[in-house]
């Protein structure tokens, strides 16, 4: 696993290798989670790049992601393991059909490797190495924070039927929080935190640069410098993040626009803003903006 | 203080000692942690250090951020530690706020024959008297009443199904008990959708004018807060004023009185002035349109005395109703003769309440716990 991540700077080359552009901080902390084997936790505005650094470790690392979304709701069944029912049955059938037999045996067949759908805990765990990125944690209920603090602490998995699963290496677990509440004290203490801002001018453009190389230098920096100051402003509901750039940047792309103007800004306005009361209010500053 | 007189362990655990008594909740396994961390990254790595640090003792941005002050004053100390003094200050503007905490209860005072009498009668009294005319003792005696309010989350239906019987058919629960008989067809299962508890969230005015009754309101508010957890819901608890504070954490201990001198303790704007359109609009943006508010039931406990701009306070409030399941305004003063709605605040976000309740006394908080109960 931590084969050529010897140091933070070689995991911030390895990232950079797949076009994600981390600074010092993060690619120390992703080198301590790697080493210490504990989770990361991580936080920030929306659209800052939470989901992509797991996306890029995975990448770099040549190894699985396995992405377990949270929602309100959701249970041990949805992330371990389940039994395949239909199949189970099937394959009783197929017993029967071929001569007598044995109840105890028959059973014993029905909880097999083959029936068992791995959901992505176990999934990860058996598939180690392995980057498991569980999303929106903050979304789940605490119950389910609870069960995962046992899994992250033990790496393994009992199934009653079957036995016990333990991940031969552990994986390297990346946690993402949106903040819509607080997540349980004992659930932090197992993690690394780390708080992902919006980057500086010169990184954002890098990062367009980056990952859409069909976007023009000089476009690429126009879109930068006026979601830069986008974000300056108080009044939006949703500032941009990372990802809306990423998209506006595209989108003007795509119309072939070479030179961010007026008419073009404002027709791609919808990559970039996603509240009518947001894209009023700048659609009425573009001019001011533009014009600079 | 400096590195090289110590034993570097020392140093960095003097280090994590310091940070708790800046506010920083550090427990012995992030201290751990850390020494781990700095010994992973090397311990002459000044920068490294200090994103270990902020890895593996922080848990939040207010954390991050005291963390920031700490390691400035620890490894470079130039002008001591400010941070205790402040802590001291916001010790004292809260102080005033607890009924005689050091008291034994006001009813030990009398030796009187009939006190136990007396006091079921003032009970019926005190359930409709205005908290803010209550003496201390009479709050004391309040403060124990307020376990005797009944209280129910509300719920709300899940994605989920559960085990009924009618209903429509379980396919895959039917398919297990088939299964159970080696294929034979067997029960047939009948499921339905669940009930979960309902999220509620408390907007608490700890401004100067709410004041008189920002004690009780806290009382109740974690008085909610562990009847939910109790039962498997959530509530989740504000001040406002001219700042947004999340206080929930404060109201882990099953005690009253400990919970609101923690909740003290972290709240910088007691008795200051409203701006209630501004703080409303950074609980949205932070929190709230992200998910803690939406399908909520939110309570708002304020007089409306908006000092700030009344246009941003409606707004938002139109903001806060399109996301919340159910928007319930609370003000002390509704329940008083001769009170009309007329303040500008009040006019500008009655239109986006669903629910306009009086909040001054026992009674009428009873009434509330039946509106978030039934939302």
């Amino acid at each position: 696993m931590l084969h050529g991540m010897d140091s933070a700077a070689d995991v911030a080359a390895r990232l950079g290798a797949t076009g994600y552009l981390s600074d010092d901080e993060l690619a120390t902390v992703v080198f301590l989670a790697a080493r210490m084997q504990r989770p990361l936790l991580l936080e920030g505005e929306p659209g800052t790049g939470k989901t992509a650094l797991a996306e890029a470790l995975a990448q770099s690392l040549e190894v699985p992601l396995v992405r377990l979304q949270c929602y309100e709701g959701i249970d041990a069944s949805q992330a371990l393991y389940d039994w395949d029912f239909p199949r189970q049955i099937l394959h009783l059938r197929a017993l029967e059909a071929g001569g007598e037999v044995d109840p105890d045996e028959a059973e014993k067949s029905l909880y097999d490797e083959r029936f068992l759908l791995a959901r992505p805990v176990l999934a990860a765990l058996r598939q180690a190495p392995a980057v498991l990125l569980v999303d929106e944690v903050d979304r789940a209920d605490d119950e389910f924070e609870a069960f995962l603090l046992e899994v992250l602490s033990t790496w393994q998995v009992t199934i009653p039927e079957f036995g016990t699963v333990t991940a031969p290496e552990p994986p390297l677990v990346v946690l993402t929080s949106n903040r819509t509440r607080e997540l349980h004290d004992a659930l932090k203490r197992r993690c690394l935190y780390h708080w992902i801002d919006h980057p500086g001018l010169e990184r954002e453009v890098e990062i367009v640069r980056s990952r859409a190389p069909e976007v023009s230098d000089a476009l690429a920096r126009q879109v930068v410098e006026v979601v830069q100051q986008l974000r300056q402003r108080d009044d939006l509901l949703k500032p941009p993040g990372v990802a809306e750039t990423l998209d506006w940047a595209r989108a003007l792309t795509y119309l072939g626009t070479a030179d961010l103007d007026l008419a073009s800004a404002a027709m791609t306005l919808g990559a970039l803003l996603k509240y009518r009361e947001d894209a009023d209010r700048v659609r009425a500053a573009l001019d001011r903006m533009l014009s600079r | 203080m400096t590195t090289t007189l110590h034993d570097a362990d020392e140093v960095f655990l003097g280090f994590t000692r310091a940070l708790r008594a800046a506010g920083v909740p550090v427990t012995q396994d992030r201290a751990h942690g850390f020494l781990a961390a700095v010994a992973t990254v090397g311990a002459d790595d000044r920068q490294a250090t200090y994103w270990a640090g902020r890895a593996t003792l922080c848990g939040s941005p207010d954390d991050l951020a005291r963390h920031d002050q700490v390691f400035a004053a620890w490894f470079d100390p130039r002008d001591g530690l400010p941070r205790a003094q402040q802590r001291e200050a916001s010790r004292a503007s809260t102080a005033h706020l607890l009924p005689e905490a050091e008291g034994t209860g006001g009813a030990g005072e009398t030796e009187e024959e009939d006190v136990v009498r007396a006091m079921a009668s003032e009970a019926e009294v005190l359930q409709h008297r205005d908290v803010a005319t209550l003496d201390a003792a009479e709050k004391r005696r309040l403060a124990g009443m307020f376990l005797r309010l009944s209280l129910h989350p509300p719920v709300r239906r899940t994605a989920r199904h559960r085990r009924w019987h009618r209903g429509e058919l379980d396919a895959s629960r039917t398919l297990r008990n088939s299964l159970r008989h080696l294929g034979e067809p067997g029960e047939i299962a009948w499921r339905r959708r669940g009930t979960r508890p309902r999220r509620v969230v408390l907007l608490v005015d700890v401004s100067g004018s709410m004041t008189p009754y920002a004690d009780a309101l806290l009382r109740l508010a974690h008085r909610l807060t562990r009847s939910a957890r109790a039962s498997g819901g959530t509530v989740e608890t504000f001040t406002v004023g001219t700042r947004l504070t999340h206080v929930t954490r404060a109201f882990g201990t099953p005690d009253a009185d400990r919970a609101i001198v923690a909740a003290g303790e972290v709240v910088p704007d007691w008795s200051g002035g409203t701006r209630l359109g501004e703080t409303l609009r950074v609980f949205l943006d932070r929190w709230g349109q992200r998910g803690m508010a939406r399908g909520a039931v939110v309570v708002v406990f304020s007089d409306g005395w908006e000092r700030g701009d009344a246009g941003l306070l409606g707004e938002q409030m139109a903001r806060l109703q399109r996301v919340a399941h159910r928007v319930v305004w609370v003000n002390p003063h509704r329940g008083k003769a001769g009170y009309e709605p007329l303040q500008g605040g009040v006019v500008a976000a009655l239109p986006h309440c669903d629910d306009f309740l009086a909040g001054h006394s026992l009674a009428t908080f009873a009434d509330l716990t039946e509106v978030i109960a039934r939302a």
